[in-house]
């Protein structure tokens, strides 16, 4: 379990990016923060993979306090951040140091098998496309085995297509072991299509401002009635995020916005 | 142009491998053919510049008789010493301005005016403090060598990409592991890259070391030339200057070629 309590962040300037988040997520569900720019989506991740320091608050994991890097916590970063003079197995190893080799080669192996990279073992980052690449950053963290699983905006940079392709190749690695995933997003469509609850964050300080449970069944399709209604919910909720508070309630939710 | 580019390939003539590559080569060769010619047809008279065939007999010459290599054997090993004691003073004192802010603000406003000073004005002082032999010579030749690589490797370091970095803490590793797994794979290529402007620049301050007093190195046989009227002297000292830098660049690239393989670069081009 990851327990947020009262986290907070305000940067040396001043500029306060989290105020008082309080948020607890059960071992192995999926949790979308999803929000507009700058409501501090990617700041609330960093504190968690102890990057960052909070200025107020903590973050347990099943009753651990989390100060700096965690074994139990891995992340896949927006841009695929592989190390381009290692072949893309042993960036995938790069976290296994510690393993025997067999073991890590097995490990490394299976996970690039999982995202469907196998036969690309031996080639230089360089030599992918940018939709494998992140691939073999989403790789790299799950060969980790760790309980959770940060994911900041990791598929925006993607179009359509490959996205879509990639949600699948995630899910295949998380009925794997099923850690606790974060996924920072500002695409409602990938909230809806992987998580099991949506928390939208409101900006200028971040906090949260709603939850919305999904509770549809997987394999999901984007075009089912229950994902449109998801879809169009966190639509609304986000809608009355960006808006001042106390502002009058017009939302009049734009079923083509889906890019926030 | 666009009327020869638009020739079918099929008859586009002369596919030799390393065509292109011949292609420089006719400027300087057709130059000295010319040139060859001229004094043999007695249109030139050559005395000042001399023709090909003179400077290569003088050359034939001058390594039968064994004095070259002597010559060459002295140049090469104050380029060797001067490079070698150079490069690792810059490589260490880069890495660490590089990694420690402390240092950095310390000693680099220093260095940064010490590079101001046009290395040829040391000769005076260092002839005093170490005399007219090998130490003035090779510490001439490491200053040169120093100041690039310097700039190089606290340039590369400076640049290292915080997102690797934070890729390295993410999985924990310690200081050590961050330097030799991150840090020095990612500096390595500028590194390379400084080792060969510094060992260009070893090669032009032992020249101008040995112009200023030397008994051998290929210096003292463009100086002896001078002195003499010997201009094919000159011209075959400065053949043998091209052939061996040209040829320790080569051999620099190609021990550390494979360190940087990975790089996505158009590096095969240059």
């Amino acid at each position: 379990m990851l327990i947020l309590d009262h986290l907070s962040k305000t940067y040396a300037d001043g500029t306060r990016a989290l105020a008082d988040i309080s948020l607890t997520v059960r071992a192995g569900e999926i949790v979308a923060l999803i929000g507009g720019s700058g409501c501090g989506k990617t700041t609330l991740l960093r504190l968690i993979a102890g990057l960052d320091r909070a200025s107020a608050g903590g973050i347990h994991l099943d009753g651990e306090g989390i100060a700096g890097p965690h074994p139990g916590v891995g992340i896949v970063f927006q841009e695929p951040r592989l190390l381009p003079w290692l072949s893309v197995a042993d960036n995938v190893a790069f976290g296994l140091a510690a393993l025997p080799r067999a073991e890590r080669r097995a490990r490394v192996a299976h996970a690039l098998e999982r995202v469907g990279l196998a036969e690309h073992a031996g080639r230089w980052p360089r030599d992918l496309s940018g939709g494998q690449q992140q691939r073999v950053a989403i790789a790299r963290a799950f060969v980790a085995a760790p309980k959770v699983l940060l994911l900041d905006e990791p598929f925006s940079a993607l179009d359509a297509l490959t996205r879509a392709g990639l949600h699948r190749h995630l899910l295949a690695l998380w009925e794997e072991s099923r850690p606790t995933v974060l996924l920072v997003t500002h695409d409602v469509a990938e909230a809806v299509a992987l998580a099991d609850r949506a928390v939208v964050l409101r900006p200028k300080p971040g906090r949260i401002d709603d939850t919305i449970p999904l509770p549809l069944s997987r394999p999901r399709q984007p075009s089912s009635p229950g994902s449109e209604a998801a879809a169009r919910t966190i639509l609304a909720s986000l809608d009355r995020s960006l808006r001042p508070e106390g502002a009058a309630d017009r939302a009049k939710p734009d079923a083509s916005a889906l890019w926030w | 142009m666009a009327a020869a580019a638009a020739v079918p390939a099929a008859r586009r003539p002369l596919r030799l491998p390393g065509g292109r590559m011949l292609v420089g080569l006719v400027l300087p060769v057709g130059l000295a053919l010319g040139w060859e010619a001229a004094v043999r047809a007695g249109w030139a008279q050559g005395r000042l510049v001399p023709p090909p065939s003179r400077v290569l007999a003088t050359l034939w010459g001058l390594a039968a008789s064994g004095e070259l290599w002597t010559h060459v054997l002295a140049s090469l090993t104050r380029v060797a010493a001067g490079f070698g004691f150079g490069a690792l003073a810059g490589i260490l004192v880069g890495a660490l301005t590089g990694t420690l802010p402390p240092v950095r603000r310390l000693i680099d406003p220093s260095l940064q005016a010490l590079r101001a000073i046009p290395s040829i004005a040391w000769v005076p002082l260092f002839i005093l403090w170490f005399g007219i032999f090998e130490a003035s010579k090779i510490t001439l030749i490491a200053v040169g060598v120093f100041f690039p690589v310097y700039l190089g490797v606290a340039g590369a370091i400076a640049g290292v990409d915080r997102k690797l970095v934070e890729v390295g803490r993410v999985f924990r590793l310690s200081r050590l592991a961050l330097a030799r797994r991150i840090l020095l794979p990612a500096v390595l290529p500028a590194t390379l890259v400084a080792l060969r402007t510094g060992l260009g620049l070893g090669f032009m301050f032992v020249a101008a070391a040995e112009l200023l007093g030397a008994s051998e190195g290929l210096g003292y046989l463009l100086l002896d030339g001078q002195q003499l009227g010997k201009p094919d002297q000159i011209v075959a000292a400065i053949l043998a200057f091209a052939a061996l830098g040209k040829l320790c660049d080569a051999v620099l690239v190609g021990l550390t070629q494979p360190l940087a393989r990975w790089q996505d670069t158009a590096r095969e081009s240059l």
